[in-house]
């Protein structure tokens, strides 16, 4: 008998939305969460807007030698952890450790914390040989990011198999595809899988401003994001952390859990064309959906929603569109299909967990989360791509996507509880 | 029927050697490579040694446009993954376009360039940082970068386990495999070998401040007082047994026949580790015992506690004194994301040659750990050999290697023997 993989529990910290039920909340209203950088004052930089948490790590239940040992992108993980263990009715008491693992994903690590501690022990940059009398203890945690991994197990007391994934922009979408292996192939009955990305600082965006990625707008921070619309000119940066309850659909049901959604088929290929940069006819996108949706034995007509990676630069859209079209054939005009990111910004590895998270409530609540900010549409960008508000409506398939940089391209096919039930 | 996954073809990069066949002269005559650090001045610095490849010189190897945009760590691993690829024998062209995928282990991306582009921002402001450091720092470079030069488009992925992350991107390379995917090249090649690198890796507290490159890193010795980082690493060529038949390979280097990981509870909870059972588990999966095991490359920390909790686990499982152990990465340092690889390499390089290559510079094994701790070469059949890798933090990961098919037998002397 195959084993098969269900959602119990979701946990999200979000821009303007800490917790699960007020993510939801903002991505229903088509209210947007980005503004103008306050962490670090913006000017020099060309891109000067992002979607930030207001994240009181203390408020949220971290003790002292937490906040002061693990990176802002790790207190995302560990307070997410924590609500979707709870969400799913469980707690690291009522877990057999052996049989629990954590795959968490993240795009960029702990890059805020190395950049502060740069700064300390480089003094702002002027020494090549910097000095190691000024290191922290925990400056190895946020060399390799696997300690962030190590901070979840730890707090929800897992021993299974336990990892780090980082592909990039699609790190959220393949650390769950990886957990949902671990759960198939037996080598744990619950993971708590998700991913982490707290990358707004001076480095990430210059790196970003070199290559113009970011959207200089910077008159009208709320409308920033505009994935699909004629006028968008770059993503806007965000951060934030989703982490989900995996569990053997048996092992769920046995315990009587409630399960949001199944997770039903997974496909992930490269583009092996450029780090950076898409071919405009989404052949890769379109093969990784193709690899999705037979894995879940669905046919393209049977999505009923497609959360698209809808970064809002120019050839994103444009390419997704194409792979679309590709993948889905006529459906893909039929099919609703919208960006959240136009709400929370671009939180690179997270997204795609953030993103999962939303399909999943979208099964629960049958409401498709607009695209905000889209007033009029590319016409190279020709599908319904729900502007401005939401849209109750049945929903049983739907669709997540991802592209990102490395020419990652993954896709995820979720379904919702009465057939993952049967 | 389980697909079985079978390695054809090997890219070894370390400081041991530029290939394999470099590699096994240095490492099965135990002449170790630490020596004093030369990619920058380290006498400022508590630790001092580290296993550096030397001389390399990439504008032979890899075409000029890749330079600018890559740091050394990948560099390398450019040129460990043409030679698996050459190594195996894959000619270009001759896959499935969406056949082939790339798994690389990583632990700090590429460091060195990500030192480079932090100075120019703080020192001389953001329009100064490169058009290249959103993509040649992050961890997942050395994939996109290889999915890139050789076409690769199939499933891939990125795994960071610290230390174990070798044996883990392997392993994510057999679930590919035993999905749908002919052949992926993985394992892991890293370093970051920079002021910056040195001192955010040498924060963890557990490398030698010995100066004396033969007395630095000596695991399981009484004398052991902590590491030596290093760089380099492996990649592999892996493949279904039958995508290797159907390209006329009919031996290959071994199979890749069991792997489990595991997770240590914290330090302060009084449960037990799970090293153990992450040796058991992937012994199992081989539907092997433990007497059918020939070699065990350890991964020998070099930290007392971390070295008697390693002999502990090998002898609840194999008994004292109960199977050979070896740990060649004391002529290498720890090579983190590419130590575990590089040690798959050695394994199946011994198995190969009919050798289990030394630990190097130990005198002799604390007697407490009860551990037949191989310190010369030794010539005898390997059919079997289990790699055990532990990345900082608690994560474990064990994996056993076995013979080609059809060459299960022992096999008495290698081409050097």
């Amino acid at each position: 008998m195959d084993r098969r993989v269900v959602i119990t529990g979701i946990g999200v910290i979000a821009p303007s939305a800490l917790g699960t039920k007020l993510y939801w909340e903002l991505l229903t209203s088509g209210r947007t969460a980005t503004r103008r950088i306050s962490f670090f004052d913006p000017s020099p930089f060309r891109s000067q807007v992002a979607a930030e948490c207001d994240f009181d790590p203390e408020r949220e239940g971290l003790s002292p030698q937490q906040i002061r040992r693990m990176d802002r992108a790790a207190q995302f993980a560990v307070v997410s952890a924590r609500e979707c263990l709870t969400d799913a009715g469980l707690s690291p008491r009522s877990l057999d450790p052996a049989r629990t693992g954590v795959v968490v994903g993240s795009a960029v690590g702990c890059t805020m914390g190395l950049e502060e501690e740069y700064r300390v022990v480089s003094d702002d940059g002027r020494q090549w040989e910097v000095d190691g009398d000024y290191a922290v203890p925990h400056l190895f945690n946020y060399l390799v990011p696997s300690s962030i991994a190590a901070e979840v197990a730890w707090d929800i007391a897992a021993e299974g198999p336990v990892s780090l994934v980082s592909t990039g922009c699609t790190s959220g979408l393949d650390s769950v595809g990886r957990a949902v292996e671990l759960i198939r192939e037996g080598a744990a009955d619950v993971v708590l899988s998700g991913a982490t990305d707290a990358p707004i600082s001076p480095i990430t965006m210059a790196c970003f401003d070199a290559i113009k990625a970011t959207t200089p707008r910077v008159d009208d921070p709320p409308a920033a994001s505009r994935p699909f619309d004629r006028s968008r000119n770059g993503f806007v940066l965000g951060e934030g952390s989703a982490m989900l309850v995996l569990e053997e659909r048996e092992h769920a049901l046995g315990r009587g859990a409630h399960i949001y959604a199944e997770i039903a088929g997974f496909g992930s290929r490269c583009n092996a064309f450029h780090m950076t940069g898409l071919r405009p006819d989404g052949r890769e996108m379109a093969e990784a959906i193709r690899a999705a949706l037979a894995e879940a034995g669905r046919n393209p007509e049977d999505v009923d929603y497609v959360n698209a990676h809808g970064s809002g630069t120019k050839q994103n859209d444009r390419h997704e569109t194409a792979a679309f079209k590709r993948s889905l054939g006529d459906h893909a005009y039929r099919v609703p299909v919208s960006g959240i990111k136009s709400m929370i910004g671009h939180s690179l590895g997270a997204i795609g967990s953030l993103e999962i998270a939303a399909c999943a409530l979208a099964l629960e609540h049958q409401v498709v989360p607009p695209t905000a900010n889209l007033h009029e549409a590319d016409p190279e960008c020709d599908l319904d791509y729900v502007p401005l508000e939401a849209r109750e409506q049945r929903l049983d398939t739907v669709l997540t996507v991802g592209s990102g940089f490395g020419g990652f391209q993954s896709a995820m096919v979720l379904c919702g509880p009465e057939k993952a039930t049967r | 029927m389980t697909v079985r996954t079978v390695v054809t073809g090997l890219g070894v990069i370390a400081p041991t050697g530029f290939g394999s066949d470099a590699h096994w002269e240095s490492t099965t005559r135990g002449r170790s490579a630490i020596g004093r650090i030369t990619r920058f001045d380290p006498g400022t610095y508590a630790s001092r040694l580290a296993g550096e490849i030397r001389e390399f010189q990439p504008e032979k190897h890899l075409p000029n446009r890749l330079l600018p945009q890559t740091d050394h760590m990948t560099r390398l691993s450019l040129v460990a993954a043409d030679w698996a690829f050459a190594d195996a024998a894959v000619e270009a062209g001759a896959v499935p376009e969406f056949g082939v995928g790339v798994v690389t282990a990583s632990s700090a991306g590429g460091f060195e360039f990500g030192q480079r582009e932090l100075q120019k921002l703080w020192k001389d402001g953001p329009e100064y940082v490169s058009a290249y450091q959103s993509f040649a720092w992050f961890y997942a470079v050395n994939t996109g970068q290889i999915s890139i030069r050789h076409g690769l488009r199939g499933p891939s992925g990125v795994l960071v386990t610290e230390q174990a992350g070798g044996l883990d991107a392997l392993a994510q390379a057999r679930r590919h495999i035993r999905r749908d995917t002919a052949m992926v090249i993985a394992g892991g090649v890293d370093g970051s070998l920079c002021p910056w690198g040195w001192v955010a890796r040498t924060a963890q507290g557990t490398t030698s401040t010995c100066e004396d490159p033969a007395r630095a890193y000596l695991p399981f010795d009484a004398r052991a007082s902590g590491s030596v980082p290093g760089e380099g690493g492996a990649l592999f060529v892996v493949e279904s047994e039958e995508s290797a038949r159907a390209r006329g390979v009919t031996s290959g280097y071994g199979e890749i026949a069991g792997y489990a990981a595991t997770f240590d509870p914290p330090p302060d909870s009084g449960r037990e580790r799970t090293l153990r059972r992450a040796v058991e588990q992937a012994l199992d999966e081989a539907e092997v015992a433990p007497a059918e095991v020939d070699v065990v490359f350890a991964d020998a920390a070099g930290v007392p506690e971390l070295d008697a909790a390693e002999a502990e686990a090998l002898k609840a499982v194999f008994g004292p004194h109960g199977v050979a152990v070896t740990a060649p990465k004391t002529m290498t340092g720890r090579l983190s994301a590419g130590g575990a690889a590089l040690d798959v390499a050695t394994a199946l390089l011994a198995m190969r040659e009919g050798t289990i290559p030394p630990t190097a510079n130990v005198s002799a094994a604390a007697p407490e750990y009860e551990l037949d701790l191989v310190l010369e070469p030794r010539r005898r059949p390997i059919t079997t050999a289990l790699v055990v890798a532990r990345g900082t933090g608690g994560f474990n990961a064990a994996m056993v290697v076995r013979k080609p098919r059809g060459q299960a037998g022992p096999e008495a002397g290698g081409r050097d023997g």
